[in-house]
């Protein structure tokens, strides 16, 4: 049957699987076209090079700053923020959106007010924060905390809410207390579920980096990339972005590993 | 064409069956006249006494409409209904999962409020929990109750055994089949040693070969564990090939309409529904069914 329909039917059917070489070749592709689409831009002059950098001269200056330690040293500054922000915020949400999720109670007074601050921008209370916390690493945390936070907590009461209530009732009848059921089954059932939320608002966390950095910071790759628009150096803020994509996609995968460890039943 | 071949081939099959009833009936009869006593002399497990329950406020679905009944101890006792009749809601008031608008249920004499382990339930959807395995889904009553390990570990391997799924003790409910599942939900329960084992239309979703097999294991289980059991079925084939006793259940309001006692000999094989008494049975709770269908126009 498969082997009468044509590689064309094949890649056009809705929701079909395709071989995982076609896959790698498209991915290689699209990022072959980016990057090459950048170069013609870029080498051809067809975009000045003080607005668009050549490959090349982001990769030397990215060479230089690894030698002398000053990317190192900048990204190390700027995941401590992310990661800090985000773990300080994680610990909080995990807990709470777990409760939030579970009892209706807990749900009913957090939620109109969680909903009414998650649309604030995180921008608007940089100052408030520098005026509350000062310009310390403190208010950069801060300021990944509350744009993470909040989207963390409804999502994570989402994950508990969704958990089957004939599993919880099944529980019920195998003598588990009502007071247990949020650790022993609706915790460990919304588990995949949390961690893929995690693993997604760490991204999130990441994009509120440079707003972090915006004000007052003295290192990290956000405060490179303001310290280098105003010195016209276009391929430092190239290399910063490539660089904090790139720090997003290591936490990304080792959120994935963690799941398939922590999770190994769930799909 | 086709249709054709199949009927008559299906046709010899259902002859041949036929045949071999006959004999099995003759040994049921000549071997067992003690194993079908009156499960009315070993007292009551569970009795449930005029209750009414309606969904939401005093305008809200009259789900359950006075229902009175009583299961024997170690007795097999079916309801089988129509789908929406009440019978899952039912159940859920018998486990404490809900609370009845009014009227009263019992287990050996305690009245029930609030769900708990002597009350073990099989639901019709598939309810192991996915992060455990299979054995640590069978040991997770025990756990709660607290029983030290080696008496949990000798509990778990029993009723593994007993459902025939030792092997698959290390697997992941994910890597099942659903039959697999629900004999795994029926060890869960039966390794805390309920007083009444409740059964929600456990193999309402399995396919009918499946669905034939898991009788014959539940029945075998049954007849091993001797265990009170109130299994609810919208299949009247399943409910006499399984009950001792079957109460026919009608829809809006949910009511026990008849109460049919299944005197045929165990242990029974899955050829009684080829039996005259057995045919007898099923026309009566038919016309009760229908009866109602032709009363709602
Ligand atoms: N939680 C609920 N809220 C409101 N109505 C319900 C609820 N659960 C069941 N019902 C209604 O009660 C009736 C009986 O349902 P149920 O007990 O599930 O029947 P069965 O298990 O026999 O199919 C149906 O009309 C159903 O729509
Ligand atoms: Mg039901």
């Amino acid at each position: 049957m498969a082997q009468r329909r044509t590689a064309w039917t094949r890649l056009t059917t809705p929701f079909a699987n395709i071989p995982a070489s076609t896959a790698t070749a498209l991915a290689l592709a699209m990022w072959v076209a980016v990057i090459g689409g950048w170069a013609l831009l870029s080498y051809g002059r067809v975009v000045p090079n003080m607005f668009l950098p050549t490959p090349g001269t982001v990769l030397q200056t990215t060479y230089r700053m690894s030698l002398d330690g000053s990317l190192l040293y900048h990204t190390f500054t700027s995941a401590k923020v992310v990661i800090l922000g985000f773990i300080v915020s994680s610990l909080i949400s995990v807990p709470l959106g777990l409760w939030m999720g579970t009892y209706r109670v807990v749900q009913a007074p957090l939620e109109p007010l969680v909903n009414f601050i998650r649309y604030l921008p995180v921008t608007s209370f940089v100052p408030l924060f520098i005026l509350w916390i000062g310009i310390g690493i403190e208010q950069r945390i801060a300021v990944i905390f509350f744009g993470t936070f909040f989207q963390q907590l409804v999502m994570i009461s989402d994950c508990a809410r969704s958990v089957s209530r004939d599993l919880v009732n099944a529980s019920y009848t195998l003598g588990t207390k009502r007071s247990e059921a949020v650790w022993h089954v609706i915790f460990p059932a919304a588990l995949p579920a949390i961690l893929d939320t995690l693993r997604v608002t760490m991204g999130w966390a990441w994009t509120y980096l440079v707003v972090a950095e915006l004000v007052a910071a003295s290192s990290g790759l956000g405060y490179i990339s303001l310290k280098a628009m105003r010195g016209f150096q276009v391929d430092v803020i190239f290399m910063a972005i490539a660089a904090i994509g790139l720090l997003g996609l290591i936490t990304d995968t080792a959120f994935r590993i963690v799941r398939s460890r922590v999770a190994p039943w769930a799909p | 064409m086709g249709t054709l071949i199949l009927n008559a081939s299906s046709q010899t099959a259902v002859e041949s069956r036929m045949a071999m009833t006959e004999t099995i009936k003759a040994k049921n009869l000549a071997g067992t006249a003690s194993a079908a006593g009156d499960p009315h002399s070993t007292g009551t497990t569970m009795a449930i006494q005029d209750v009414t329950l309606r969904y939401g406020d005093a305008n809200g679905v009259l789900a359950l409409d006075d229902v009175s009944l009583k299961v024997a101890r170690n007795e097999f006792c079916v309801i089988v209904g129509p789908s929406g009749c009440g019978k899952s809601s039912l159940l859920y008031l018998a486990a404490g999962l809900n609370d009845a608008t009014s009227g009263s249920i019992k287990v050996d004499g305690r009245e029930v409020i609030e769900p708990g382990p002597d009350r073990g339930m099989v639901f019709q959807s598939y309810t192991l929990f996915p992060w455990l395995t299979v054995r640590a889904n069978v040991e997770y009553g025990p756990r709660r109750k607290g029983l030290p390990a080696a008496q949990r570990k000798q509990i778990v391997d029993q009723y593994l055994d007993e459902v025939g799924l030792a092997p698959f003790a290390d697997h992941y409910p994910a890597q099942l089949s659903g039959g697999m599942k629900q004999r795994v939900a029926i060890a869960r329960a039966l390794a805390n040693d309920p007083a009444v084992l409740l059964m929600d239309e456990p193999f309402g979703a399995l396919d009918s070969q499946t669905r034939g097999t898991m009788q014959k294991l539940l029945l075998r289980v049954w007849e091993r564990q001797q265990k009170t059991v109130l299994f609810v079925t919208h299949d009247i084939d399943e409910a006499l090939v399984l009950g001792d006793r079957v109460l026919v259940m009608t829809a809006r309001p949910g009511k026990i309409k008849a109460e049919i006692k299944v005197d045929i000999p165990r242990p029974r094989s899955m050829d009684v529904i080829l039996e005259p008494e057995f045919i007898a049975l099923k026309r009566r709770i038919l016309g009760l069914l229908h009866d109602e269908i032709d009363e709602d126009h």
